[in-house]
């Protein structure tokens, strides 16, 4: 009987696989199920927004920041109004924080619904990415209401936002907010609390602190490694300070370790509940008045750079403007949080096994065009 | 947490003539400090006590004409606070070392940097380009970058006989 072959496999995952979150391909080397590397191979959805940027006037590249991350377009929309406002020192009107807020939270929770019920059907459980997805749809037609779009939201304008609430919008935001709150205990129910799931992820690819921070992961990410770090309480922009919220970290959850793809699960499922928080709060407060400041046709900020970062649903989104006094930017640099949830995958995939490798690409959360832009 | 000309006035205690510019009015106070000693630089920065720089929070190219920028945007989660180093190098020969060792998350930003930028970062362990093709040839964000007429036998710009423009008429009927 001859001996079992035991070379290294070369292994191709993708780009179309359909548990890499996009267009995405690993180069596996495995030693049986074991891998050995995993070199991702990024790039397939690059559009070069960053010259887009270059070429466009400063309010035309809103369109283009929803393509960044389209499961949070207005997050990535707000991130961007918010570096030029900096940018040209524009006041935002109270009245259109409030409905920044409440759109980009009720975004937090699409996002996140997509984000935990993907991850559940990673692992094989297909139900809870339908009842995510029932949940989400609400959402949908939420903001079709709102904007007329139900994923590209184009939302947000540079000093306000583009259209005020319709007659019972608020109201019917309450009522969603009504239904969907028990609706987080009927999925913790159906998934969080099921064995083969929690016994899948609770002790795969622990991420210390440490090293969160030294591949600069972000967001929930960062927090499920147990850094309290949120540039909503840390480095607060719109209303964020007059409001109350918790910010969630990891602490080895189901007796599991610390920063493993249980515990940024789990920081995603409550973050979901303070999101509810947050919009009950702009709700029950929302003032009266203008929805956009003054702000000229054709915007020229002032020579000088800004560097402004925002907490989207993957974390920190940040844009890095020059301004040289024209009409379009000198420079955009966009920093997002896939980005660097992509770049640890490598380090942190060694050792573990192939099915163990989708785990960690779900738990981290990883969007493709948000990588690739 | 430290003011901006704190962290300035310390990098400048230590360094001295690797400070090339200081500027610390407008939203974005920075260094510009000599390609040869970034290194040293960014080393005193992520451990120094005081400072504790432990988080880049990205890496930018930047065209400035006849030199080519990079740009690292700087995070303390210790104290806080923030800071940002520029670093020049001449355009025929864009060559600026790489803090990777440093940062370990500097890795994909500066192959990021050399595909778009082409600011080669000497002592990179795996400089490749990382979002466009390998065989892509020059850097799409420099300012005088010329779009391709065509990649691997396909055609990337429209041929107006073949494929006219519609016009709004058309389209609006």
């Amino acid at each position: 009987m001859s001996p079992l072959q035991t070379d290294i496999w070369t292994l191709n995952m993708g780009p179309q696989h359909p548990s890499t979150h996009g267009v995405i391909r690993f180069v596996l080397k495995t030693d049986g199920e074991i891998i050995a590397d995993a070199d991702p191979d990024v790039g397939f959805l690059h559009r070069g927004l960053e010259k887009i940027a270059e070429l466009v006037p400063y309010p035309s590249f809103m369109p283009y920041t929803d393509r960044l991350d389209y499961l949070a377009a207005i997050n990535m929309n707000w991130a961007w109004a918010l570096s030029i406002e900096r940018l040209a020192g524009i006041e935002v009107p109270p009245r259109a924080e409030h409905l920044r807020v409440i759109t980009a939270e009720l975004n937090r929770i699409a996002s996140h619904l997509i984000s935990v019920g993907a991850l559940a059907s990673d692992m094989g459980a297909f139900t809870p990415f339908v009842h995510a997805l029932r949940d989400r749809e609400r959402i949908n037609d939420l903001f079709e209401e709102l904007c007329g779009a139900r994923l590209t939201f184009n939302y947000c304008r540079i000093g306000g936002v583009s259209l005020d609430a319709p007659p019972g919008w608020f109201d019917r935001v309450r009522g969603f907010l009504d239904y969907y709150e028990p609706m987080i205990d009927v999925f913790n129910r159906l998934i969080t609390d099921n064995k083969i799931f929690v016994e899948r992820l609770r002790r795969v690819a622990p991420v210390s602190a440490e090293m969160a921070i030294a591949y600069g992961l972000v967001g929930p990410n960062l927090r499920g490694s147990g850094v309290k770090f949120d540039l909503r309480k840390d480095e607060p922009y719109g209303i964020y300070p007059q409001l109350e919220f918790e910010v969630p970290v990891g602490r080895g959850y189901r007796d599991g370790v610390l920063g493993s793809c249980f515990d940024r699960y789990m920081v995603r499922i409550e973050e979901l509940r303070q999101s509810i928080r947050i919009i009950r709060q702009c709700l029950d407060r929302i003032p009266e008045g203008e929805i956009q400041a003054k702000v000229p046709k054709v915007l020229r900020p002032a020579k000088g750079e800004v560097y402004c970062r925002t907490e989207a649903p993957r974390g920190e989104v940040g844009f890095y403007v020059i301004s040289n006094g024209e009409k379009t930017p000198a420079r955009v640099k966009i920093r997002t949080g896939s980005w660097s949830a992509m770049s640890i995958i490598r380090e942190l995939s060694k050792g573990w096994m192939i099915a163990d490798l989708v785990a960690i690409i779900g738990s981290l959360d990883v969007i493709a065009p948000e990588v690739d832009r | 947490m430290a003011t901006p000309a704190e962290i300035a006035e310390r990098v400048q205690a230590q360094f001295g003539t690797a400070v090339l510019e200081t500027v610390l009015e407008g939203r974005l106070p920075h260094l510009v400090v000599e390609a040869g000693r970034l290194q040293e630089v960014c080393a005193f920065l992520r451990e120094s006590p005081e400072l504790k720089f432990d988080f880049l929070s990205a890496v930018a190219g930047v065209d400035l004409g006849e030199q080519l920028q990079a740009v690292y945007l700087l995070y303390s989660y210790a104290h806080h606070h923030a800071f940002t180093l520029k670093v020049n190098a001449p355009r025929d020969n864009p060559v600026v070392p790489t803090v990777s060792g440093i940062w370990p998350a500097a890795d994909w930003h500066e192959r990021e940097t050399f595909d778009l930028m082409g600011i080669r970062f000497s002592g990179h362990p795996d400089l490749r380009r990382i979002l466009l093709p390998e065989d892509w040839v020059g850097h799409p964000l420099r300012k005088d970058y010329k779009y391709p007429e065509s990649y691997d036998g396909i055609t990337l710009r429209r041929d107006e006989e073949d494929w006219p423009d519609p016009g709004a008429e058309a389209l609006y009927k």
